[in-house]
């Protein structure tokens, strides 16, 4: 990186700022639509993270997976589960949130403590960054980590396959289909044809 | 005064304790999910701070935040699949709705 050590720093400030409201709005919004938009914010100020720390081949990556494909993914399933719903009370609910919020806090100091007084063995020379991480990546994934590589393919083709069997309507056999009909019918239409036949 | 490798986790950290926050607190499934991808990329964080302050010559941690971010994606994508299912089956995203393992 070869911006200034000032620079550098007050673009890391600026970044963690951003991604820590975010990731606030994120989890205590109400409308759970500014909480899909602002993680978001949150993936984009990750990413410029990534690029203070000399890797924009994984800054990219973050971008284009995460808000590209996750973050999309999200606001579908948000619009495909749309639905106003006025969650019961609960009583002693409150409990659960403070306990649950000194927990986080409990793990925040503990984690902060470990990281301040651990003495990272840091070389103090100025490491040889190396300018272009795509090819060095490249020779990683298929030398030393080709067989995770090629498990994470199989682990993708899984997710797939998974993912449309787990979220398909199910199939209604239909002795009389003309083939300009969809074989699969919403299942709420289901069980109303199914009433008025019985009716 | 440089970037240090304390900012990175330090900042990491507050992102894991946020993401298990909403984990634990949250009712909207969505909600929970997205609070899965916040704990996710916090850990990347730490993963690329390691990559970039001890190891720079051989970024080790990159392909491993490369590893991550591949199974964060199939994760949400099966993730919001069982969501679907569980919104069909049961009309509701409450996760105090969710109960039929309670005993």
């Amino acid at each position: 990186m070869n911006l200034a050590a000032g620079v550098q720093l007050v673009c890391f400030f600026v970044l963690t700022g951003m991604m820590l409201t975010a990731a606030v709005g994120v989890v205590l919004l109400e409308n759970i639509v500014y909480s899909a938009f602002l993680l978001a914010v949150v993936f984009l100020s990750i990413s410029g993270l990534y690029i203070l720390l000399n890797a924009d081949f994984v800054a990219a990556a973050q971008i284009l997976i995460y808000v590209g494909a996750v973050n999309v993914l999200i606001i579908f399933a948000i619009m495909l589960v749309n639905k106003q719903e006025n969650f019961a009370n609960i009583p002693k609910r409150w409990i659960r949130k403070v306990a649950t919020g000194l927990v986080c806090f409990s793990i925040f100091a503990l984690l902060t403590t470990m990281i301040l007084i651990t003495p990272w063995s840091l070389d103090a020379t100025s490491p040889a960054v190396i300018d272009n991480t795509v090819i060095e990546l490249a020779k990683h994934l298929f030398s030393d980590f080709l067989l995770p590589f090629e498990l994470a393919s199989v682990l993708l083709l899984m997710a797939m396959v998974g993912a449309i069997i787990l979220a398909r309507r199910d199939l209604i056999p239909e002795t009389t289909t003309s083939p300009l009909t969809l074989p699969e019918r919403p299942r709420e239409l289901a069980s109303v044809s199914t009433k008025s036949t019985e009716d | 005064m440089q970037l240090q490798l304390e900012y990175f986790l330090l900042s990491g950290a507050a992102l894991f304790c946020l993401g298990i926050y909403g984990l634990i607190t949250s009712r909207n499934a969505v909600r929970v999910l997205m609070s899965i991808e916040l704990l996710l990329n916090a850990v990347n964080l730490n993963l690329m701070g390691f990559s970039n302050f001890l190891d720079p010559s051989g970024i080790k941690g990159q392909v491993f935040a490369i590893f991550v971010i591949t199974i964060a994606a199939a994760e949400a994508a099966v993730g919001l699949a069982i969501i679907l299912a569980i919104y069909r089956n049961r009309d509701t995203i409450d996760m105090e709705q969710f109960n039929l393992l309670k005993w």
